[in-house]
């Protein structure tokens, strides 16, 4: 439409372009500036050009914590699709105590990092912790899992699942409303199983669905950072130093801007690259599902 | 299916629910629970008595009234914003034609993948420099736009009929009471879902005022229960979990009276 007066849209999309300047735009370019300085927050910067960037990679800091990053990641995705999927086919259907139960599970996605990190570092204590306790009631070993360098990545992963399950469980519950019943009963009068159903006509049209969850939980759980704070403070040995953590580190405990900076930009290239594998995997759900419908 | 088959699946499903149920149960008892108690018998799922005074011990450590006041002012103050500016933005990016409008809309698809954890090292510096960390401004005003919000309020405002706003500038309307009278009520929906999902995430959001703040003037109330743990020697897991309860139940109290909203709020972007 025309608007009223020539001035009008800029005035109404003027703030809007301002905040995302000041606070999304600008922080992105500054970072990159910085990158090239060494800076303590306290003195002048002094420009050390590449310098970070060549010692992050020499020194094997950065495959270290993509690599830590990375698995802590996929194990995420990997058991919270899965997971979310069974329950949201299992629990697609009417009933009081299936709605409780869907309830259940996706409370915990809504509830702060806070509170699921505290409670379950009291569920995962060595000593005291209900799991340990029980574990040593049957015969089984227990361990303080979280200070165990070898466990601790991936005690956190399991926390994550525990999570943000009911978030892919409840994706997967609208996609599932667009699966049409006549499909699934001409299905059953062909005399198909409940697997076969699943996999002939449910799977393939949640295939751009599932591409959604599997995606979109890879990139929020790359930019986790709560659950480290609250739980392991990155240790024990840095074995749950995960990105976001390492920047927080190197700027709030080892005043160093320039470095956090240059962690900073690399982190955002990642995050480029995942959004690109994103929307690559979107249209190839979209594409693939389309042809078997 | 068979019967017996389904039987089974309803009994898998209910212990499925119980790995989820079955925490937070724990985490009330153990908050009712006395040290001595938790000390002897971890392990024991009931408490002995009803002892309230792990709640007293959250209060007298940290004055719980001031950080929830300040999180739900941070909280409402942040979705109010949002919605106030994602209107005007949506209107014109939907509706008027403009030079600069692809722009527009490109910068705030641009920002869609710039999350906080990006910006909040160069953002830290320069709220510093602007004498703006420990304000409330430092925890509202980044967040002042959601590039998401605009976006789902434009995407409302693609479908509204053009003629409802024609009818209105022939009555006379101005264009602040088409924007905020007449199609703000149609995309109320949207709107309603915007708040929810900002509310609730800026609620429990611990990442940003950590990174914002240290003055307990306006620390909220996530910070205050994470305190709890680093404060003092050895854990005192009763009193850490009724900092947790008290934390969880307005989040809990708010899906119970608003659930489908809530989960509406979570799949708009899916579908979007």
């Amino acid at each position: 439409m025309k608007p009223l007066r020539p001035s009008h849209p800029y005035l109404f999309v003027a703030p809007t372009v301002m905040v995302l300047g000041v606070f999304f735009i600008y922080p992105l370019l500054l970072a990159f500036y910085r990158s090239f300085f060494a800076w303590d927050l306290l003195t002048e910067p002094i420009y050390v050009g590449a310098a970070h960037y060549a010692t992050l990679w020499s020194s094997g800091e950065l495959i270290e914590t993509l690599g830590r990053t990375l698995s802590y990641s996929l194990v995420v995705v990997a058991f919270a699709s899965s997971l979310g999927l069974c329950f949201a086919v299992g629990l697609n259907r009417e009933g009081t105590i299936y709605a409780f139960v869907r309830g259940a599970i996706f409370s915990a996605y809504i509830v702060s990092w806070v509170a699921v990190g505290l409670l379950w570092l009291w569920i995962l204590d060595g000593d005291a912790g209900i799991l340990a306790v029980a574990l040593r009631k049957l015969g089984l070993p227990a361990t303080a899992w979280l200070s165990d360098p070898d466990t601790a990545l991936m005690a956190l992963a399991g926390v994550t699942v525990w999570k943000i399950t009911g978030y892919a469980m409840v994706i997967f519950l609208a996609g599932l409303q667009d699966v049409p019943r006549s499909l699934l009963e001409a299905a059953a009068l062909d005399g198909a199983g409940p697997w076969a159903r699943f996999r002939h006509v449910t799977w393939p049209l949640l295939r751009p669905t599932a591409a959604f969850v599997a995606t979109t939980s890879l990139i929020l759980s790359f930019q986790a950072f709560d659950i480290v704070r609250v739980m392991t403070q990155g240790g024990p040995v840095k074995a749950t130093t995960i990105f976001v953590y390492a920047i927080y580190e190197s700027v709030f405990m080892n005043l160093r801007v320039g470095r956090a900076s240059a962690l900073t930009v690399v982190f955002f290239v990642l995050l480029l690259g995942l959004t690109g594998l994103q929307l690559w995997a979107w249209r190839l759900g979209r594409r693939t599902g389309g042809e078997t419908a | 299916m068979t019967r017996r088959a389904s039987m089974l699946s309803t009994v898998l499903l209910v212990l499925a629910g119980a790995l989820w149920v079955g925490p937070y149960l724990w985490m009330v008892s153990t908050s009712f629970k006395s040290m001595q108690e938790i000390v002897k018998a971890p392990a024991v799922p009931i408490p002995s008595s009803l002892d309230p005074s792990a709640y007293a011990a959250v209060f007298e450590a940290v004055p719980v009234g001031r950080f929830f006041v300040n999180t739900l002012v941070m909280a409402v103050a942040i979705a109010l914003l949002q919605i106030a500016l994602a209107l005007p933005a949506g209107y014109a990016l939907a509706k008027l034609r403009f030079t600069g409008r692809r722009a527009a809309f490109g910068l705030v698809l641009a920002c869609l993948i710039i999350p906080p954890q990006v910006t909040f090292v160069p953002v830290f510096t320069m709220l510093g420099s602007a004498g703006l960390v420990n304000t409330m401004a430092a925890l509202v005003l980044p967040f002042g736009v959601s590039a998401f919000g605009t976006f789902l309020v434009r995407q409302a405002m693609l479908s509204v009929p053009d003629s409802i706003i024609e009818a209105a500038r022939l009555d006379g309307a101005s264009e602040t009471y088409i924007i905020y009278r007449v199609l703000g009520p149609i995309v109320q929906p949207t709107l309603a879902a915007l708040f929810l999902f900002s509310f609730v995430y800026h609620y429990s959001d611990y990442f940003w005022p950590l990174m914002m703040t240290t003055d307990d003037r306006v620390r909220t109330l996530p910070l205050a229960v994470a305190l709890l743990r680093e404060q003092g020697t050895g854990a005192r897991w009763n009193i850490i979990m009724a900092g947790n309860v008290i934390l969880s139940l307005p989040i809990f109290a708010l899906f119970v009276v608003a659930q489908r909203r809530i989960l509406r709020a979570v799949t708009a972007r899916a579908l979007s």
